[in-house]
């Protein structure tokens, strides 16, 4: 069971109020017109399925029933950070090699790791 | 290789059974192989099986990571049936379920299969109209299965609670009398002996690290036990498939989730069918064991952790006691997790990939247990011939770029 902090809400809650949502920052082509076949097929069907860090979109759907991204590791299932739509993460893949995996962070840590006014276009 | 049977148990039982014959060797790699199967697990080695056995090509290792049949084989819920509404669907799952007719004498192992039917029950009208689609193309394409109202439902499974006061009332259900289960790690260690005594060599704590590419040509695998060459390797790693695709320098169109499944504790013998729900979500078999199998729907986030959360089972067994509310104080036993990988259109992929060579056969999310002598035995073919399987053909990866998907999504009646 996860406890998850919504950033909208600012508090944690549990997992039964939330629904994944799958694979955050996918951006529609600006032209599905004109899309190749490949680019379309790309776009609807493929997505990451990283065995570890992963940035996946999430709605507190019997809360705020606001979207937001959580970053989280798919093997420890540790939640790394939460943050708002049209933010980027701070831990990613590449940023996080240096941590151990199953570090338990504080509830006060992973409520500071929210970026504050970050520029990002999402759906 | 030792054949087994009532003959040979008799024989044995009068040696107090201390020379029985190993089940298959524990041989060294070897530096080249004919073909690589990836995956020691049901399908996988149905697929060295059948290598060996169709096609005459024994030079064969299977590498697995841990040990044979201990990863989703070992955590499903046993179901085999075959009443898929599409055409390709139902043609490679009904491929399969025949050769489950004839599986045990086949690979002189008794695996149990138990042929005692499978109810898919319908809550609304809706259901039932879909119900009715699906056994009609069922019915077209060769498949048994019949529509059954609420009162045979009842006939079949007394203790099911047929009443109007339920929350959502059965008001029939499709039934496949063909369909059943069978004893899922009989099934791997059945497949793993007869591949075994073909010479296939299976080759167990041993983890592929990385593919040997030449001009987009896979010649070779990387292991922690040393590099293998060979020409032609088949991926049958369920939830893995995709960490394997990126060591190869591709993606699939998969997610992994966790799929949980639970037992109870053993009872005497109470339901001798399978019973499943889309609409209340869940689905219940008894062991010969005696105890309840029962599994229902993924968890819906991404996870490789074998595991997940408490309130995917507490949602499971609401289902099973909304239609058993005789089983509510029913104890459970064992819960597990095991990691699925989930295709967009829930239909598997067995394909050639942009590397020669290298084959994949991924994709059965939830369903993958049925399939595996089927899966086994087409894709086989496709590594033999190095082109699809005719069965195998409309699975093809192709199918997320050209929009000919083969939507199983609900059609099948099941719980994905």
């Amino acid at each position: 069971m996860f406890h998850i902090y919504c950033p909208y809400c600012e508090e944690y809650r549990e997992e039964e109020e939330f629904h994944p949502k799958g694979q955050a920052h996918l951006s529609r082509p600006e032209d599905p017109d004109d899309c190749s076949d490949e680019a379309w097929g790309d776009y609807l069907f493929f997505r990451d399925n990283p065995r570890g860090i992963h940035h996946e979109m999430w709605v507190h759907a019997q809360g705020c029933r606001k979207f937001f991204n959580i970053t989280r590791h798919t093997v420890t299932y540790e939640i790394l950070e939460t943050y708002k739509m049209g933010e980027q993460p701070t831990i990613t893949a590449e940023t996080n090699t240096a941590r151990p995996a199953a570090t338990a962070s504080s509830a006060d840590d992973r409520a500071a790791t929210e970026v504050k006014g970050a520029q990002g276009v999402q759906a | 290789m030792q054949r087994y049977s009532g003959f040979g148990l008799v024989k044995h039982a009068l040696r107090h059974h201390e020379d029985w014959q190993r089940q298959w060797r524990n041989p060294e790699p070897k530096t080249q192989y004919d073909a690589i199967i990836i995956g020691g697990g049901g399908h996988g080695l149905a697929t060295a099986y059948y290598l060996a056995k169709e096609h005459g090509i024994t030079n064969v290792a299977v590498l697995e990571k841990g040990w044979l049949g201990g990863g989703n084989t070992a955590r499903n819920t046993t179901i085999v049936r075959s009443n898929y509404l599409w055409d390709e669907a139902a043609a490679l799952y009904e491929h399969s379920l025949k050769l489950w007719e004839g599986l045990s004498q086949d690979i002189n192992y008794n695996v149990m299969f138990s042929q005692r039917g499978v109810l898919n029950l319908g809550h609304t009208l809706q259901d039932m109209r879909d119900i009715q689609r699906r056994v009609n193309a069922n019915r077209l394409n060769g498949v048994d299965s019949e529509v059954l109202d609420a009162k045979g439902v009842q006939e079949i499974v007394p203790i099911i609670d047929g009443s109007k006061r339920a929350r959502y009332p059965i008001m029939g259900a499709s039934w496949q009398p063909r369909a059943g289960v069978a004893r899922h790690d009989a099934v791997a260690w059945g497949f793993a002996r007869a591949a075994d005594a073909y010479g296939v060599d299976l080759l167990q704590n041993t983890e592929v690290t990385g593919f040997k590419i030449l001009d987009g040509r896979v010649v070779g695998v990387h292991t922690n036990r040393g590099d293998i060459e060979t020409r032609t390797v088949g991926c049958v790693t369920a939830g893995n498939s995709g960490v394997l695709a990126g060591m190869a320098g591709f993606k699939l169109p998969l997610e992994s989730h966790p799929l949980q499944a639970l037992v109870s504790e053993p009872m005497k013998p109470i339901l001798d069918t399978v019973v499943m729900s889309n609409a209340v979500h869940g689905y219940i078999s008894q062991s010969d064991k005696g105890d309840l199998v029962i599994g229902a729907g993924i968890d819906g986030y991404n996870g490789y952790g074998q595991r997940g959360s408490y309130a995917t089972v507490e949602h499971t067994l609401q289902a099973i006691v909304e239609m058993f509310p005789i089983f509510s104080r029913v104890r459970m036993n064992r819960q597990w997790g095991g990691i699925v990988d989930t295709c967009p259109d829930a239909c598997p992929i067995l394909s050639k990939t942009p590397v020669k060579g290298l084959f994949f056969n991924c994709g059965w999310g939830t369903g993958g247990f049925k399939a595996t002598p089927g899966s086994g035995h087409v894709f086989a073919a496709t590594l033999a011939k190095g082109e699809p399987h005719p069965l195998a053909a409309p699975f093809s990866i192709d199918r997320f770029h050209s929009g000919a998907l083969i939507d199983e999504h609900g059609a099948a009646g099941v719980a994905h």
